[in-house]
């Protein structure tokens, strides 16, 4: 059995494995860190900066979802300062692309908008980027709105360590960063994508949703991809 | 105490938020025992009154018109108040926004018309390069974004500015 390292979460003195990262002891001790863009099962890049935490003796925060913990570390989840950090990665997000709820398969089902209304976002304060983007409907079950995609790369991850085809990448740099399938390649012509709806499922948004549905009527199981790791994992 | 004047206006929206404003059933009747509504599309007034206590504007700014109307709107006001997701975040209308006007007019108006092809220039306002929310034109000083927001969250936003409170929507925010 590992030896144990006790850290402290928000006060409350807490055992946990080492190797474990901030987000996993917080989440497996009921203590809530927001997050968009790390998903249980799948490896955390830190891309969306919702979970920065502050760690005692760091000048800096840090993102809880890749910080591991060690003994002695002191963690503090919320605070004024964290709050107007997160309203602002959040209002960042809108700003970045064109997030229209009122005719999204996902509203009232989506994440970002969940974590926007829950951090009392009521408005952006920045100026609003609405980039020309494109939406790809040529695979015949699913479809990409690049409208709606905050880069958290949930969808590449699962499609690469869950189903094993890695379809999806990032291409660009920054602003002009773009989900891509198979190296450009519209969806539906991608010869290694099996289809399997998994990126579809594990997308905090509706910038991948099964075709035929309405507004609001797209619900996701991000849990079942969840499962299936820790049920490999206990093999 | 004198009655306190609300104004409303609805700019580029569905006037799906002045639907969901008449909709708070009696709501309305304790609202109107402490306000009357003094110009917008229910009622009859020609000009944005001067000394309005509460804007309500829905809509996101779209054409010249809608900008000197927010404008009057926010001169004329002590408090404006953003209705809706398209006065909040520009919502559906911003939709154009990755087409320059220009060419949206003559896909419509000439490309898609069967008779009389033409961009209207006469009687209609002239159409801003970019939809922007009405924050981006005026000050805003409270925000009730939804899609459009409950009647419930329209009366208890109202309510509290007339009891001169700053609203806090807390549970009762949303987006869409």
């Amino acid at each position: 059995m590992t030896e144990k390292v006790k850290v402290r979460i928000d006060g409350e003195v807490i055992a946990a494995t080492p190797g474990q990262t901030i987000l996993e002891v917080a989440r497996a001790n009921n203590k809530y860190i927001p997050a968009l863009c790390y998903m249980e099962g799948l490896s955390a890049v830190g891309a969306c900066r919702l979970c920065m935490v502050e760690v005692s003796g760091v000048a800096r925060l840090l993102p809880a979802c890749t910080t591991p913990v060690q003994e002695g570390l002191a963690v503090v989840t919320s605070s004024p300062q964290l709050q107007s950090h997160r309203k602002i990665a959040l209002e960042l997000l809108f700003a970045e692309r064109n997030h229209v709820c009122a005719v999204c398969v996902s509203s009232g089902h989506c994440e970002l908008q969940a974590l926007a209304q829950d951090h009392g976002v009521t408005h952006v304060r920045y100026p609003y980027n609405y980039p020309r983007l494109t939406v790809d409907t040529t695979h015949p079950r699913y479809v990409l709105d690049h409208n709606r995609c905050v880069l958290c790369s949930r969808c590449v991850r699962t499609c690469a360590e869950i189903e094993g085809a890695h379809v999806w990448d990032i291409a660009g740099r920054g602003i002009h960063s773009r989900l891509v399938s198979e190296l450009q390649r519209p969806w539906g012509e991608a010869t290694t994508c099996t289809s399997c709806g998994k990126c579809v499922q594990a997308c905090p948004t509706g910038a991948m949703a099964e075709k035929g549905w309405g507004v609001e009527e797209m619900t996701k199981q991000p849990a079942v991809l969840s499962r299936l790791t820790s049920m490999r994992e206990g093999q | 105490m004198d009655k306190r004047k609300i104004g409303t206006c609805w700019l580029d929206g569905c006037s799906g938020c002045h639907m969901s404003l008449l909709d708070m059933d009696e709501g309305i009747v304790a609202l109107l025992e402490k306000a009357d509504i003094v110009f917008g599309p229910l009622v009859d007034a020609q000009e944005w009154p001067e000394g309005v206590d509460v804007a309500v504007i829905e809509g996101a700014v779209s054409s010249q018109d809608d900008l000197k109307l927010a404008q009057t709107a926010r001169a004329r006001s002590h408090v404006v108040v953003a209705l809706g997701d398209c006065a909040v975040t520009g919502n559906v209308p911003s939709m154009r926004n990755g087409i320059p006007s220009r060419k949206l007019l003559e896909r419509i108006y000439v490309e898609g018309a069967t008779e009389r092809p033409g961009v209207p220039t006469d009687g209609v306002p002239a159409l801003l390069k970019r939809v922007e929310p009405l924050q981006a034109a005026i000050k805003v000083d409270v925000h009730v974004p939804g899609c459009p927001p409950k009647p419930n969250s329209i009366l208890f936003v109202l309510s509290e500015l007339l009891e001169g409170r700053e609203p806090d929507l807390g549970s009762k925010l949303r987006f869409g």
